[in-house]
């Protein structure tokens, strides 16, 4: 019980904090925010690679490596697109100046 | 590697995934922000291969080289306009990921003899409703847009008891599994009930409410992964899930004020696009003054300021390199120009600004619309290009308009209103547009492109 008391006090704070830092972001923003928070969201890997690598069962080891490949795929192609979509605004404004 | 280490580079992931999100709040320290989120996630896993649980490497390591060449291409090659896709794509897999990784801590929890009634099969559960529903929610998504689906809303009578009667059993059947510990199998019939709960509740939502679909399976992608870190009892996956899961909800809540729907609205699948559309004729005969580029080029010959209001029509007649050029012509005259973009003028949350920043158009000249707002009264010229509803003053002033409420950009209170547009066609709201026949409102009808062309051209000549 301990376990999961602690685990929601980590979730309802870090929830509180999300909402403190997002709600800052300009809308102008929104679609990086979006895909890089995409990637973020894809720290589901660490779990897929103890799955896969713990080598239990060959069933948990197949639906490890294909959670990682999905895993993967959503880390790398979010932390890319927001990069890409990112140095666009930043040509833009040092035009400016 | 000792457990305690791990967990405090865990730590240390967290706070750069925090830092990286915050840095977002502004265009010049963004990328930095990103690559903080990234730094944090090549921490975060390669502290996992150093765990001790870890035994085997290299099927993992292969599966992380095509995982990587698959993202990478996905991302380097993907069009700006196609970006509501690929987040759509990328959420759903993040969803699809937390399902398995559930999947094998619930057959963990069986070889360890984990009693009944303990919280990690509940979050299992959690995990693999919220991630199921999450991945077929974005396929459908990403179909719809990628237009692979072309109906726009698919429905069949009844199907809200059949989402009812879906979740109702996906609740009862995890909440079986809660208390009993069941054979594993019923944790896979739980995901593909909602798989199937998934699939309907996309389906019927129509493309103009995307962007609440998106930005809500954003937030659902986010909840999934926090959820598996209460399988894992794994502390980065909490914090990190609920950051996306909040910032998800933010994003939410932002697109349905936007549009003035409410979540409940948007996927039921209700559309106001109802009635109207044999009126949509009457209101317009005889009424509208339709210009030439001649006449508008005059307008903009003698404008001190101009304000373009960018729709989504003018990405797809990918016409916002025109545009682009055509503002930076009137700046060059010495007339102040600014891009009035409305929260929905994309497909998803910022959609616009983005499209409008690929044609190199500088950040400090996007406007929101609250600023926006404040300052067409001021504004001798502005130009509608391709969106309608957004700029429709019946939502101010007719109470009994559909889109009564819905925020708008207050174009017609600008001196003079071009409105750049294929046909008087309705928009997404299925509703008239008093501002089209406004007596200050000049009409160009054609494509967005060839339009802003031909008053580029007259301007030069002159």
């Amino acid at each position: 019980m301990d376990i999961l008391i602690a685990g929601l006090t980590i979730f309802v704070l870090a929830l509180f904090a999300g909402f403190e830092i997002i709600t800052k972001v300009p809308p102008t923003l929104h679609t990086p925010l979006m895909s890089g928070a995409n990637a973020i969201s894809g720290i589901t890997i660490v779990g897929a690679l103890l799955a896969a690598g713990s080598e239990r069962d060959a069933l948990s080891s197949w639906l490890g490596l294909v959670a990682i490949l999905f895993a993967t795929v959503n880390v790398v192609g979010g932390f890319v697109v927001t990069h890409r979509m990112l140095s666009l605004f930043q040509r833009k404004s040092s035009r400016d100046s | 590697m000792n457990a305690a280490l791990i967990n405090l580079g865990y730590l240390g992931a967290s706070a750069l995934f925090v830092a990286g999100l915050k840095g977002l709040a502004h265009p010049r320290s963004a990328p930095r922000g990103n690559l903080m989120g990234a730094t944090g996630m090549l921490i975060a896993v390669a502290l996992t291969l150093l765990d001790r649980r870890m035994v085997t490497f290299q099927a993992i390591a292969v599966t992380l080289v095509i995982g990587t060449v698959i993202g990478a291409t996905l991302a380097l090659k993907i069009q700006m306009t196609a970006m509501p896709q690929l987040v759509a794509l990328l959420n759903g897999l993040g969803g699809g990921a937390s399902v398995f990784v559930a999947g094998v801590g619930l057959l963990e929890f069986r070889d360890a003899a984990v009693p009944a009634l303990n919280h990690f099969t509940m979050a299992a559960v959690t995990s693999g409703v919220i991630g199921a529903v999450t991945f077929w929610g974005s396929l459908v998504a990403f179909a719809k847009l990628q237009e692979l689906i072309t109906d726009n809303s698919i429905r069949f009578p009844g199907q809200q008891l059949v989402n009812l009667t879906l979740a109702v059993a996906v609740g009862g059947i995890g909440l079986w599994l809660w208390l009993t510990p069941e054979p594993h199998a019923v944790y896979w019939l739980v995901v593909a009930l909602s798989s199937m709960l998934g699939l309907l509740l996309v389906l019927p939502v129509g493309g103009a409410d995307m962007p609440v679909v998106i930005a809500l399976l954003n937030s659902c992608s986010g909840l999934a992964a926090a959820a598996t870190g209460f399988v894992l009892n794994n502390n980065v996956l909490i914090i990190a899930g609920s950051l996306v899961g909040a910032s998800g909800l933010i994003l939410t809540q932002i697109m349905c004020r936007a549009m003035n729907r409410s979540l409940v609205d948007v996927m039921a699948g209700g559309t106001q696009a109802t009635s109207g559309g044999g009126q949509v004729g009457d209101i317009y005969t005889g009424r509208v003054k339709a210009g030439s580029p001649e006449e508008v080029a005059l307008l903009f010959d003698t404008a001190r300021r101009v304000v373009i209001v960018p729709g989504f029509g003018m990405a797809v007649s990918q016409a916002q390199y025109v545009v682009a050029q055509f503002a930076e012509l009137l700046c060059g005259r010495g007339v102040e120009v600014e891009f009035a973009v409305h929260p929905v003028a994309g497909r998803m949350p910022g959609h616009m600004n983005v499209l409008l920043a690929e044609a190199n158009i500088a950040y400090d000249q996007l406007k929101e619309l609250d600023d926006s707002n404040a300052s067409f009264d001021r504004t001798d010229v502005a130009l509608v290009i391709g969106a309608n509803d957004v700029v429709n003053p019946a939502a101010r002033t007719d109470p009994a308009s559909p889109i009564a409420g819905m925020p708008i950009l207050d174009v017609d209170k600008a001196a003079t209103v071009v409105v750049i547009k294929r046909s008087l066609s309705s928009g997404f709201a299925g509703i008239p547009n008093p501002l089209f026949v406004d007596g200050k409102t000049i009409m160009l009808f054609g494509d967005a492109r060839e339009m802003v062309q031909a008053i580029i051209k007259v301007l030069k000549e002159a």
